[in-house]
């Protein structure tokens, strides 16, 4: 099994999410963040003051998926999510040991 | 009724006539033609008394109705308006602390302005500060005060004028925004209330006044409180940033304001409210009403551009904090100017404002290092202080004959009248609030100071004033 998490820009959820739908996925958890990247953030001005903002506004897709399905999760959101502007985000991709369905006790595969 | 009478009168005074033309040749007029006549006279006097009556009723409910719906504009500047428009400047932490602090002057001057604040305003006393008669309202009827407004009920005039006591002091809690005590906040405005504000009225516009434009020793021209409202709070303001000090971490810490939305809905209720203000400061529904409601509306809106245009040059972008804090600028420096300029002259005021207080707020500010948190000072005592001495300039008599010789012939008002010693009147004014304001901000700062202490403990500050001053939080988006 493995884990996918991403971090989006807001506006990109909603593509994000449809596509993956459309790949075959079932679950997914969705968190409201905070954060930079090599952007840092951008400066507003408040009668003259300037002030610098530094942690955006993100969105973070986690999901866990079978092996097999991968790629093509992956290609799901970078397809959805790329303008090929500094501050698109990142995904990383982690192994998992076991997953349990709470309802009724299954393990593993078959528990996603 | 009053037709026939007209008609039939051409008739009577022929019969008449031979009577009184050739007494000796006529015959005399009879009993009966003596009584008509009189009765046709005494008709024709009650119907024109009824006429005058009729009429003086229609322009006393007229005025009644635009001076209650004038009081209710005031009140809506201090809440929801300017609660809102400081309430945004601030951090979220601190929301329902500073929107408090507006409305607890709606409670507290409310009630100091009953027991005695509306005497030493407008009472008879010397010409500094009113007397003690309308102690509690004793007096204050149902019936006009001809000294102050002959068309309108004293009590209206008396809760108009509230509206003016309660949004003075709610302006100066943006100079010490996020760091004051509310227990300290409440004395020390409701003290500063009876001894700055109603001594500065009672100058301006109370009988016997020393700035007083009718009559006073240094006749000031000031029709809707440039220098009361705003040079006082604006100044005291000032004191109140400079006796308090920084906010905790300012200027480093990061501390911009969390809702521009809301200190725009602020603004602009301020910039409705403010037609109360100035054009209800007709204390009439008549055409000087309107010529205060059309330089109010001029001022604000060339001064919401000045600001613009002066940030769009300075620093690359128009705000839209910049639009609306021009647009208050500008109706701070109308204010005392309302009632003399022409519409022309309020563009043009409105337009000079919004470029100085800019620069006061971008670069004074910057320069001297104060916080003041919300730009009291900056936009209220600089904008105030510059009506004051614009109004001199730009008063015209044709607007508002304000000033008559002996005979009752108008004076010249202002400088383009070609009366530049009006410069002198409005510089006393000004020089007076400055001094009042200064002096009785410092003493009263200092004995509420030692008497329960003025500001927060550094945890406090740091927890926010909704949280350590009122138990609560202004947004809670988990429940």
């Amino acid at each position: 099994m493995i884990k996918i998490e991403a971090i989006l820009q807001p506006s990109k959820l909603d593509a994000v999410k449809d596509a993956l739908l459309e790949a075959g996925i079932e679950g997914m958890t969705i968190l409201e963040a905070r954060g930079h990247g090599r952007q840092k953030g951008h400066t507003e001005f408040y009668r003259g003051r300037e002030y610098t903002v530094d942690l955006l506004p993100k969105v973070k897709i986690e999901l866990v998926v079978n092996d097999d399905m991968k790629e093509k999760t992956l290609q799901a959101i970078i397809g959805a999510a790329r303008t090929g502007r500094i501050g698109d985000g990142k995904i990383f991709v982690s192994k998992i040991d076991d997953a349990i369905r709470i309802r009724n006790d299954e393990r593993g595969e078959a528990a996603l | 009724m009053l037709l026939a009478i007209i008609l039939g009168m051409p008739g009577m005074a022929f019969a008449v006539a031979p009577d009184l033309g050739a007494a000796a040749t006529a015959p005399p007029a009879t009993q009966a033609q003596i009584e008509a006549l009189q009765q046709a006279v005494t008709a024709a006097q009650q119907a024109s008394s009824k006429a005058q009556a009729a009429a003086a009723s229609a322009q006393y409910a007229g005025d009644n109705a635009w001076m209650l719906t004038s009081a209710a504009l005031v009140l809506l500047m201090t809440g929801p308006g300017l609660a809102l428009f400081y309430g945004g400047l601030v951090r979220k932490k601190n929301i329902l602390g500073t929107m408090m602090q507006s409305f607890a002057m709606m409670g507290l001057v409310t009630i100091l302005w009953a027991v005695v604040g509306y005497s030493l305003a407008f009472g008879h006393g010397s010409s500094f500060i009113g007397g003690f008669e309308h102690l509690f309202l004793k007096g204050v009827s149902l019936t006009p005060n001809p000294d102050y407004a002959p068309t309108i009920p004293e009590q209206t005039f008396m809760v108009y004028q509230l509206m003016f006591a309660i949004i003075t002091p709610a302006l100066i809690t943006g100079a010490f925004a996020e760091r004051m005590k509310f227990s300290a906040m409440a004395i020390f405005l409701s003290l500063w209330s009876l001894f700055v504000y109603c001594p500065m009225a009672h100058m301006v516009w109370g009988v016997g006044g020393l700035l007083n434009a009718s009559g006073g020793r240094y006749p000031s021209l000031d029709f809707a409180g440039g220098t009361v409202v705003h040079i006082t709070s604006g100044v005291s303001a000032l004191i109140c940033c400079l006796y308090l000090g920084k906010r905790v971490g300012y200027p480093h810490t990061k501390m911009q304001p969390h809702s521009m939305v809301l200190s725009f809905i602020g603004a602009c209720l301020l910039w409705v409210g403010w037609f109360g203000f100035n054009a209800g400061s007709a204390l009439a529904a008549s055409s000087l009403a309107t010529s205060a409601f059309v330089a109010t509306h001029f001022a604000a809106a060339a001064a919401a551009i000045g600001w613009s245009i002066a940030e769009w040059i300075h620093n690359g972008k128009p705000t839209a904090l910049g639009a609306i804090s021009g647009a208050v600028a500008g109706l701070v420096a109308i204010t005392p100017a309302s009632g003399f300029v022409q519409p022309m002259s309020a563009l043009a005021i409105g337009f000079i404002a919004g470029a100085f207080c800019f620069a006061m707020v971008f670069m004074v500010k910057a320069f001297f290092g104060y916080d003041d948190s919300l730009d009291a000072f900056g936009v209220h005592g600089a904008g105030g202080t510059l009506g004051a001495l614009l109004t001199g300039i730009f008063a015209a008599s044709v607007i508002n004959p304000i000033f008559k010789d002996a005979a009752g012939n108008t004076l010249p008002s202002g400088g383009i009248d070609g009366h530049w010693g009006q410069m002198l009147n409005q510089s006393a004014g000004v020089a007076i609030a400055w001094v009042i304001s200064i002096v009785g901000t410092l003493v009263l700062l200092f004995l509420v100071d030692k008497l329960v202490g003025l500001r927060v403990s550094p945890e406090d500050e740091a927890a926010g004033l909704d949280l350590s001053q009122h138990n609560e939080e202004g947004y809670d988006f988990n429940t």
